[in-house]
């Protein structure tokens, strides 16, 4: 599976698509990036007069390259958009530098574990200038649809 | 190890993810980890890796998805621990 792929067999479509590109990729690790447009829809309310990017937001980035991107690579061809879905399960991050508008970010993240289909990592946001923005841990799932549904 | 060093270890593995506390007050063989503790469907996987360590044993998905009450875990456990 290429990089490109990977990103093209997300879930997740614009406005809520927060990958760019995946730069690394292997059993361990992951490595992506993302530039926050200054269109983005949440800069209208995030704050009144004074867009910053909110940390669900920051947390939803460090989810998508580094679970779900991960999880897509690392469920191989298994995976199929069409049969499977995914859920944040939990998250505890901790944030350190604001993100502004037209500002890119780098996230890593390393695999703690990933069994019965749970993909649970560390993961770190920077910034252009290598400064530390969020940092924590998260997990999540990966599960069929319900047929009958 | 007997039967109630066993469900004394599970128990000690499973209440970090117990939400209700009133279940495992009352903890026994029927005890659903789902129903009765609220345990986080996710952290079923964090019961079985813990487990795993625990009794150093190997648990593949078809016992994993057997493990969702505390009867069928002890039965998986002692399975393992036998065939080690």
């Amino acid at each position: 599976m290429t990089k490109k792929e990977i990103i093209q067999k997300l879930p997740y479509t614009k406005p809520f698509l927060f990958v760019d590109e995946i730069v690394e990729v292997n059993e361990d690790h992951i490595k992506g990036n993302y530039t926050f447009l200054h269109n983005e829809y949440f800069y209208k309310g995030h704050f009144k007069g004074n867009p910053v990017t909110p940390g669900v937001i920051l947390t939803e980035c460090m989810a998508q390259i580094g679970m779900a991107c991960f999880g897509i690579f690392l469920l191989k061809d298994t995976w199929d958009q069409e049969a499977w879905n995914v859920a944040m399960t939990s998250s505890d991050i901790n944030f350190y530098a604001p993100v502004f508008p037209g500002e890119k970010v780098y996230v890593e993240a390393d695999k703690v574990y990933f069994r019965f289909n749970k993909l649970k990592c560390n993961v770190a946001m920077y910034n252009s200038k290598n400064v530390l923005v969020a940092k924590g841990v998260v997990a999540g799932v990966a599960f069929k649809n319900n047929i009958e549904k | 190890m007997t039967k109630e060093e066993l469900l004394s270890k599970l128990k000690t593995i499973i209440t970090p993810y117990v939400q209700n506390t009133k279940g495992l007050e009352s903890l026994n063989e029927n005890t659903d980890f789902i129903k009765d503790l609220e345990i986080n469907s996710a952290n079923l996987v964090d019961v079985v890796l813990d487990v795993e360590d625990e009794f150093d044993i190997q648990i593949d998905n078809e016992a994993m998805e057997k493990m969702l009450t505390v009867k069928a875990s002890l039965l998986v456990i002692e399975e393992k621990l036998e065939a080690k």
